[in-house]
Parts: C-alpha cells; sequence; structure tokens
C-alpha cells in the first residue's frame, strides 16, 4: 500500500513544489514493471526520512512537460531536488541502501 | 544456534518460484528473497506465446504473478529485498540482506541473468537519457522518433518489433550478416515494414555525452572497417544477458563465462546448495526450463535435507576450473 506520505506532482505545478528543501521525485507510470518494484522502497525512504525529505510521484502519462523538461528518457528514474536545484538522477533499480546513501549527502 | 530456514530461495523468476512451490508442498515452509529485479526477466517482456500450458499466450508480468500466487498459496514466504551478501562457507548458510541476517540448512539460487551492457562506458551514462535494455519500459519517450535495436537474437527482435508500433524507424544493428533469433520472430521482424537491418556493423560510439542524450551511433563495419554515423534519439541493447553470480565468486565454481558449475541435478560444489533457472543455464534460458530446474534444486534440497541425496560420484574433479 502506497505511503500516505507520499505527494503527487504535476506539470502545472512542479517549479513550485522543487522549490525549498530535499525533494525526491519518482517519475513512473502505470504499465512500467520495474516502477511497480521500485514503489515500495520509494515508500519506506518516505516513511523514514519524515519530515526531512519530500516525496513525490509523477505519472509521466498525464504529465508528459516535465519528464521532457529533465530529459527523463527511461523510467523509473528518480530525481532529487534541492532547494530547486537537481542534484541527483538515479536512472532504473536501485537498492534501498544506495538511495538512502545518496538521499543523505544532501541532507 | 537455531536455523531461520530449512530452504531459503534468492530470487524470484521461474526458477526460484517454482523452487518455491514444490518447497512449500514439501512443508518446508520455503523463505524467497525477491531481488531487485523481482519477477525476474519476465517482468520486462511482453507476450510469452511458449510457456506450455498458455495456447493464446500470457503476459509475462502475468505470468510471474500467477507464479507467485501459486508459490504463496501453498506457504511460500516471499519478501522484498536484495542479498547484499552470502556465506556458504559456515553453516547453517548465512545470507544478509541489507542489515538483516537470515540462516538456512539449505539454499536454492535462482539469481538469473540481467541485460549485458555494450561496454562502451558512454552507454551506462547515456542509460536513461536514449540509451535502454528495457523496450517495453522506454518505448513510450520514443514516439514519432527513429531508434535503433542492437543485438540479432530474440531479446532483440522482440524489442524491434514492440518498438516498430512506437517508432517512425527501427534500425536493427548486428555484427553478423544473419540473424540468431527464432524463425518466428526472424520473420515477424522482416515482415515489419519499418525494421530495417544493417549487416555486420558493431556501434563503437554513442553521441552525445555533452549533450546529455543520444542523437547518433557510431558504427564499424565488421568487414571493410569503414566507419559511419547512424542518427537515431534511442538506442535499445539486446545483445544477451550475464548471470548474476557476483555474490559467489570465491565461494561457488563457476564456468569461465560466470555462470555458477552444477552437477547431478542442480547441485553446485558445495553440499546443500543448489542452482537453478539462468544463474546456471547459459544454453536454454527459457522460462519453462528455468521453471523445470527450479523443480528440480527444491526435490534435491528436500532429499538434502532428509538425508536421502547421496553422494555422487563425480563432485567436480576438474581443480582447475571449480
Amino acid at each position: 500500500m502506497a505511503s500516505e506520505k507520499v505527494k503527487t506532482f504535476t506539470d502545472a505545478t512542479f517549479t513550485d513544489d522543487v522549490k525549498s528543501g530535499v525533494v525526491l521525485v519518482d517519475f513512473w507510470a502505470t504499465w512500467c514493471a520495474p516502477c511497480r518494484r521500485i514503489a515500495p522502497i520509494v515508500d519506506q525512504l518516505a516513511e523514514e526520512f519524515n519530515g526531512r525529505l519530500t516525496v513525490a510521484k509523477v505519472d509521466i502519462d498525464e504529465n508528459p512537460m516535465t519528464p521532457s523538461r529533465f530529459m527523463v528518457r527511461g523510467i523509473p528514474t528518480l530525481l532529487l531536488f534541492k532547494d530547486g536545484d537537481l542534484k541527483e538522477t538515479v536512472v532504473g533499480l536501485e537498492t534501498k541502501d544506495r538511495l538512502t546513501q545518496i538521499i543523505t549527502k544532501h541532507l | 544456534m537455531s536455523t531461520d530456514r530449512q530452504v531459503i530461495i534468492i530470487g524470484s523468476g521461474p526458477a526460484g518460484l517454482t523452487a518455491a512451490l514444490y518447497a512449500a508442498r514439501a512443508n518446508l515452509k520455503p523463505l524467497v528473497i525477491e531481488g531487485i529485479e523481482a519477477g525476474g526477466q519476465l517482468m520486462l517482456t511482453t507476450m510469452v506465446e511458449n510457456y506450455p500450458g498458455f495456447r493464446g499466450g500470457i503476459m509475462g508480468p502475468d505470468l510471474m504473478q500467477e507464479m507467485r500466487l501459486q508459490a504463496e498459496h501453498f506457504g511460500a514466504d516471499i519478501i522484498q529485498g536484495d542479498v547484499s551478501s552470502v556465506d556458504v562457507s559456515v553453516r547453517p548458510f548465512r545470507i544478509n540482506v541489507d542489515k538483516t541476517q537470515y540462516t538456512a540448512d539449505s539454499l536454492i539460487i535462482a539469481t538469473g541473468a540481467s541485460a549485458k551492457w555494450l561496454d562502451l562506458g558512454v552507454d551506462k551514462k547515456l542509460s536513461g537519457r536514449g540509451v535502454s535494455t528495457c523496450a517495453t519500459c522506454d518505448g513510450f519517450f520514443f514516439k514519432g522518433l527513429p531508434v535503433a535495436v542492437v543485438g540479432g537474437g530474440d531479446t532483440a527482435m522482440e524489442e524491434a518489433i514492440y518498438l516498430s508500433k512506437l517508432a517512425t524507424q527501427v534500425t536493427v544493428i548486428h555484427r553478423r550478416d544473419s540473424l540468431r533469433a527464432s524463425k518466428v520472430m526472424q520473420d515477424k521482424a522482416f515482415n515489419t515494414p519499418n525494421i530495417t537491418f544493417l549487416w555486420n556493423r558493431e556501434v563503437v560510439d554513442i553521441k552525445d555525452l555533452d549533450q546529455g542524450k543520444v542523437t547518433a551511433l557510431v558504427l564499424r563495419d565488421t568487414k571493410t572497417g569503414e566507419k559511419s554515423e547512424l542518427a537515431v534519439d534511442g538506442v535499445f541493447i539486446g545483445i544477451g544477458h550475464t548471470p548474476n553470480t557476483a555474490l559467489f565468486k570465491g565461494q561457488l565454481a563457476m564456468h569461465d563465462n560466470g555462470y555458477l558449475k552444477t552437477h547431478d541435478g542442480s547441485r553446485t560444489s558445495v553440499r546443500g546448495v543448489f542452482a537453478a533457472g539462468d544463474v546456471q543455464d547459459h544454453i536454454y534460458r527459457q522460462a519453462v526450463t528455468a521453471a523445470g530446474s527450479g523443480c528440480m534444486a527444491a526435490i534435491d534440497a528436500e532429499r538434502f535435507l532428509s538425508g536421502t541425496l547421496h553422494e555422487s560420484s563425480h563432485e567436480l574433479v576438474n581443480p582447475t576450473t571449480a
């Protein structure tokens, strides 16, 4: 079950959504099998970094502009922003330990 | 110390889940550690037309879902997580998943194989920027654009056929002058109007790292050495797989190509450790052969645990390769 701490971002509000703090965005689609594998890890990260990290998802079918703007051409892709700047790009599957290390660097 | 499980299965493709089904039905209460690529390679395919029992074909992810539910129905425990290290030099065997350690009296390795990259360096750097090993995942981004597929086997043909419905033009690049794909797949590919073939060519570079996206491939003619460029927005790599055996280096005997060595069914070089599926099979690599070998591994593990698995007459005798 998806964590309630995971937000949903859209094309319309994306710039504002990542403007402050450390934000992890998971680009996904309903038809993407590997995305379903990383989803529970993203949920766990949202729970564990509760408050220190904003975690959000972008459905690329409904929001084509944002993936195109950040040149996302494969999913799952995770982007990490700090105060609006793109800091990290993680393409494909990654373990929770590795993602935790990447996030912690920017907190 | 008490052992957590009689049998732990690493991997959740057809081999791992069939082993889980048989072990569960033998009342061994198996634990399956599914791994980051849960469900295995079939999760990335579309229609599977050669798995017996499904006359009209079945979608790869649906087949895996059925196998999973069937194993769980008989009592297999399946947990998320990726094994970080394994120690088979002690008994019970130790299996570490992040910070949690599990112990097991027997172990079934079904970690499978993962897609191979081109080994150019640049291909991994442009992964998710136009280079992909999964057409069904990333084809979406290339609607109305030209793409290339590298390889001449079934995987490459399946990718090309899938992409032909999205991309304007699919160019298959193969280093030989004939395909090694099955006849059915070859015919499908040859009969698709927007799939074309460039024979005897290999990819030597992918442009353009500076722009952070794929703009063109640099190709070399394998006969003349002549170089050429092909403008594409995406390139899909279907050149085969490498076995996921890094966890077992120095612990279990492997072939030169990294696949686990098995003998007398599913036995590895360590007693009580069994292997099934693509991790030990570089020849057949089919869903049905993986499932079959998963069944063998579960039966072997059951016999090992009950003390009725007899010592084989030829335990890996060659010291130079073992």
